[in-house]
């Protein structure tokens, strides 16, 4: 049965309601104030590192976001541990919490589809983020002009351009699955939790079966035959990159770092005529990471896909 | 043309059937009652009407469009008041319309003069700013009664639209749904506070476990089922109750001492009267319209029975 109509009617109604409840919420006012201390902090140490420096390094500001210092991780560190959590807490009650409040029903009275709900709070979400990220580098940016005296060349712009949208892919990633959950769970409380507990998976746990996999791959390979050796290894590495947080740490590693020219094993023979340490230009690092990115990205489509779905199909009535 | 109409309308959720075979009419500028207990099928109804939930088996049609096929056109003319409306506690009673009037796409001097002009209605224009949180249950009700006019509905649907309110409150709540009938709009309403609603309702459904079981102005129903439209209660000497039987219109008598009740088809006070002068003292006469309560529990006192 077909339906009539645009499933965009009202999307942009819903978006903007949701943005400003986001940017208004004091929920989004937490998260700010704790991203921007521990980035601005992270930012500090690094420029207080990098002083020593400034004239060596062509890419001053891409080490500037990476540097870390103890006891503090690098800004990119800082980032990519929060990300994660912001994006929940912006979707774990989306849709049930329209539940809760009743509103629910009332909103998808008025001449609109479902889509446009599901979609605009995506959007309204993803936005939040954008702006919220896109502030940080650009005070990160001023932050280091300031500190460091040089002003970023096109390549590093060019760079940060595109490690600002590897990083809305990797927060489109636990937003579709925030809402995911906020389909799924009735309660926004546990929404939050199994969301958090999804990330608390790949942030801690995933890495040690990772590892505790590799070396029972290593041990099966035959030690005298690096044929199989590197097969293990190739293995363990594709494993590894199951968890957005591998792709994502990839990701940024090559984009940050012109240097790196691999994400996996490498043979001696194909280093065989490079020049070694010297950076690669931004469309070359670009290539190296774009299975990353799609992976991120589709990622996030298949989680989206998989709220869109669940939402269609539950009852309107709570 | 009826504005609402369903063909064999059926609801099943697994193998609970919340709807069967629903046969329903509602014409242009009346007002119908939807009426029955809890989980008796009311909303899954009303939700199938607006094309929310998708019907088992059976169609409908609300001003001649399919609310499957096409809910917004169908929603673009359809006012619903949900059971348990709820509003974004947040936002202030106008932010809240305001994001309505977004959703239904009017242009924005239209848009503020429409919620100016359901706020005064709804005597909220004094509250306007204020949060919705800080609001009553019967202030909440009455937003969301706006915030159906907001569209200016050819058909509204109250879903429950005295559910609780004190009395004073659900009174003034039916004077308004009346003000919407004189305006020339449909009103669908649910309520199981079946006497609450009678009075303002030109026809009811009266719904049991998913079927519509009785349909019909309140006097007929109340004719069918209790053999009589006109209910009498007298205070006479006892033993009259052959006498009052002889009257013609008469269905039933029940006595219970020098009380008795008559239960007829039409207003038979002055024979009751005379014949009670005849037999000794009249001591009393009211007339009252039976209840619809008394209706239901009676018809489903007899349906169990015949069962």
């Amino acid at each position: 049965m077909r339906r009539e109509g645009s499933p965009w009617t009202g999307l942009w109604a819903v978006f903007f309601k949701e943005m400003a409840d986001h940017l208004s919420g004091l929920r989004m006012r937490i998260l700010e104030g704790l991203i921007l201390l521990s980035a601005l902090a992270a930012v500090y140490t690094g420029s207080q590192a990098l002083r020593q420096t400034v004239g060596e390094d062509p890419y001053l500001y891409l080490k500037l976001l990476t540097t870390a210092q103890d006891p503090l991780p690098s800004f990119v560190g800082f980032l990519s541990f929060f990300v994660p959590l912001a994006a929940i807490a912006l979707a774990f009650d989306a849709v049930n919490g329209e539940y809760a409040r009743g509103t629910l029903s009332r909103v998808l009275s008025q001449p609109i589809y479902r889509d446009a709900v599901l979609i605009g709070k995506f959007l309204a979400g993803l936005g939040t983020l954008a702006v919220l990220l896109l502030a940080l580098l650009l005070l990160v940016l001023g932050l280091g002009i300031f500190t460091l005296g040089v002003p970023p060349g096109g390549e590093e712009v060019g760079r940060l351009l595109f490690f600002f949208l590897a990083t809305l892919a990797y927060a489109g990633v636990w937003l579709a699955l925030g809402l995911l959950f906020s389909v799924l769970f009735r309660q926004p409380a546990t929404a939050a939790l199994a969301a958090i507990g999804v990330w608390l998976f790949f942030a801690v746990f995933f890495p040690i079966l990772t590892d505790l996999f590799a070396t029972a791959l290593l041990l099966q390979a035959d030690p005298f035959d690096p044929e199989s050796q590197l097969r293990q290894a190739s293995l363990a590495l594709w494993f590894s990159r199951l968890s957005p947080n591998t792709l994502f740490a990839e990701a940024l590693t090559a984009i940050l770092n012109p240097a790196v020219r691999s994400l996996g094993p490498i043979l001696i023979t194909q280093l065989e005529g490079a020049v070694l340490g010297t950076p690669l230009p931004l469309l070359q690092s670009l290539l190296l990471v774009w299975p990353q990115l799609t992976g991120l990205f589709a990622l996030a489509v298949l989680l989206f896909t998989l709220a869109y779905v669940a939402f269609q199909r539950q009852e309107v009535r709570a | 043309m009826a504005v609402i109409a369903t063909r064999g309308l059926t609801k099943r959720y697994g193998r609970v059937v919340a709807v069967e075979d629903l046969n329903l009419e509602v014409e242009e500028g009346e007002v119908f009652g939807l009426l029955g207990p809890n989980g008796s099928g009311k909303t899954t109804t009303i939700l199938m009407l607006l094309g929310l939930t998708e019907p088992t088996s059976g169609e409908a049609r609300v001003l001649g469009l399919d609310p499957m096929r096409e809910p917004l056109k169908v929603k673009a003319q359809v006012g619903y008041l949900p059971d348990q409306v709820g509003f974004y506690g947040e936002l202030t009673a106008w932010e809240n319309l305001r994001y309505t009037t977004r959703l239904l796409g009017l242009p924005e001097a239209e848009a503020r003069a429409r919620i100016e002009e359901v706020l005064r209605r709804m005597g909220l224009w004094e509250v306007k700013d204020r949060r919705v949180s800080a609001f009553s249950r019967g202030m909440r009700q009455r937003l969301g009664l706006a915030e159906v006019l907001l569209k200016k509905p050819r058909v509204a649907i109250l879903d429950e639209p005295t559910l609780g309110l004190d009395p004073e409150a659900a009174r003034e709540f039916l004077d308004l749904i009346k003000g919407l009938k004189a305006e020339g709009i449909t009103v669908l309403l649910s309520s199981h506070l079946l006497h609450q609603v009678q009075e303002i309702c030109d026809r009811v459904g009266l719904f049991h476990k998913g079927r519509l079981a009785l349909l019909g102005t309140v006097e007929e129903l109340s004719a069918r089922v209790l053999g009589g439209g006109y209910e009498v209660l007298v205070e006479a000497s006892p033993g009259l109750e052959a006498h009052f039987q002889t009257v013609e219109g008469v269905g039933r008598v029940e006595a219970e001492g020098g009380r008795y009740r008559v239960l007829a088809t039409r207003d038979v006070r002055s024979e009751l009267a005379r014949i009670a002068v005849a037999h000794g003292e009249l001591l009393g006469l009211a007339l009252r319209r039976p209840s619809l309560d008394e209706v239901y529990a009676h018809y489903f006192k007899e349906v169990a029975h015949a069962a």
